[in-house]
């Protein structure tokens, strides 16, 4: 079925690195407790800087276009999908949009967290077989840094900043794709305070709860199975076994779960694309910016076929199988 | 009976990375098989898959040793 191909790919993160051994200054952790749970090994940050995610998200675009040999005037709909905007209002797409000078575009943020750039991918794959839209910007980018308690050890420590983006044309289309939700988990991964739930004020500040908190082990062990699940649905969809995947862009949280999700689905991590070690959980842009770093280094072959999949807060989930090959621009 | 603990000593062993004969009932899956608390949300998941049951967190949480393990699991089988 027609629908979206992938013209072209582009990242950006942060200059700024805070490695392991510069948070065993801040914190009461070590460079070997955060490797042996995590993989991280060091991040990038905005921490420091008066920098925001639109001009991450700008970067990766900018690359995304050029390599693609796309003009911004022609593109038609911009899409960040971010959980950490520049702003309450207006979203961060809108921002973007304006920096490119992409006036035809309609654009707004999609908010599915870590999950959010494979949702945006699958809506805008119906959009482009819709026949309605010809070239979709679709950008992760997150500045989750931003939202962290540099106080808290257990949290602190996971996160990065950055963007990945793809510019999409029309072509192939995704082969199968699986979105879902659990609504019922939402305080497992959550910032309290700062919507209209709980308005910032010297009290929730006071309290720390305008920083993200979580329930670790809960939203690991669900990570593994909702990332693993999705993407077996998503094999079935496509007619393929995941077995079959030439790469496996899993959502970057932690090393462990990405073994648990190989283990789950009973293949070897050969496949799987890592950067958690050089940039922690960067959010929605952690698959656009490994998808990125393959396309970079000539690691991705026409007819590759090539499995996404994430899980976040909400949670959400989602995965989709595309054969990998170069869209018409 | 004796099935079940010679498949969770292999399954336990492997998912800690641990010698089979560390696997004492009394061995604390942390101070004495060196399980985080990954390790330990890593390994019921091990369970649920390989013995076909559901592990909640609370029960989770209440495993102290391996022997803590094989009770739960063979309660679970039994149930």
């Amino acid at each position: 079925m027609p629908g979206a191909a992938v013209l072209g790919t582009g990242f950006a993160v942060p200059e700024h690195e805070i490695t392991n051994h510069d948070l065993e200054a801040r914190l009461e952790t070590s460079d070997e407790w955060i490797v042996s749970r995590t993989g991280i090994r060091t991040r990038r940050t905005l921490d420091g800087s008066d920098l925001a995610t639109s001009d991450l998200a700008v970067a990766a675009a900018r690359m995304a276009l050029a390599r693609a040999g796309v003009e911004a005037s022609s593109l038609d709909l911009v899409m960040v999908a971010t959980c950490s905007g520049d702003y309450p209002m207006p979203s961060t797409a809108c921002l973007v949009q304006a920096a490119l000078e992409a006036r035809r575009a309609a654009a707004f943020d999609l908010n599915a967290a870590c999950s959010g750039f494979i949702y945006g991918l699958v809506l805008a794959d119906h959009a482009l077989a819709s026949g309605t839209v010809n070239r979709v910007l679709l950008i992760g980018a997150d500045a989750l840094t931003r939202h962290v308690d540099w106080e808290d050890r257990t949290t602190a420590i996971l996160f990065g900043d950055g963007a990945g983006a793809v510019v999409l044309g029309r072509g192939d289309g995704l082969l199968g794709t699986h979105l879902g939700a659990d609504g019922r988990r939402a305080g497992d991964l959550l910032i309290p305070a700062g919507g209209s739930r709980h308005p910032i004020d010297e009290e929730t500040i006071a309290a720390r709860r305008h920083k993200i908190t979580m329930n670790g082990p809960e939203v690991f062990r669900a990570a593994v199975e909702a990332m693993a699940d999705a993407l077996a649905t998503a094999c079935v969809r496509a007619g393929a076994r995941p077995a079959d995947l030439r790469w496996v862009f899993a959502h970057q949280a932690n090393a462990r779960i990405l073994r648990g999700v190989a283990d789950r689905l009973d293949v070897t991590l050969a496949g799987f694309r890592m950067n958690v070690d050089r940039y922690g959980n960067t959010g929605a842009a952690s698959i656009p910016i490994a998808l990125a770093e393959a396309d970079m280094a000539g690691h991705l072959v026409p007819g590759d076929l090539i499995g996404l999949t994430a899980a976040g807060a909400g949670l959400t989930w989602g995965a989709a199988i595309l054969r990998w090959s170069r869209g018409t621009a | 009976m004796e099935d079940i603990t010679q498949e969770l000593t292999i399954l336990v062993a492997k998912t800690l990375k641990v010698s089979p004969d560390q696997l004492r009932p009394e061995a604390d899956l942390v101070t004495d098989l060196g399980a985080d608390s990954l390790a330990v949300v890593e390994l019921m998941m091990a369970l649920e898959e390989r013995l076909g049951v559901r592990i909640d967190d609370e029960e989770a949480e209440g495993l102290r040793t391996f022997g803590d393990a094989l009770s739960l699991v063979r309660a679970k089988l039994a149930a």
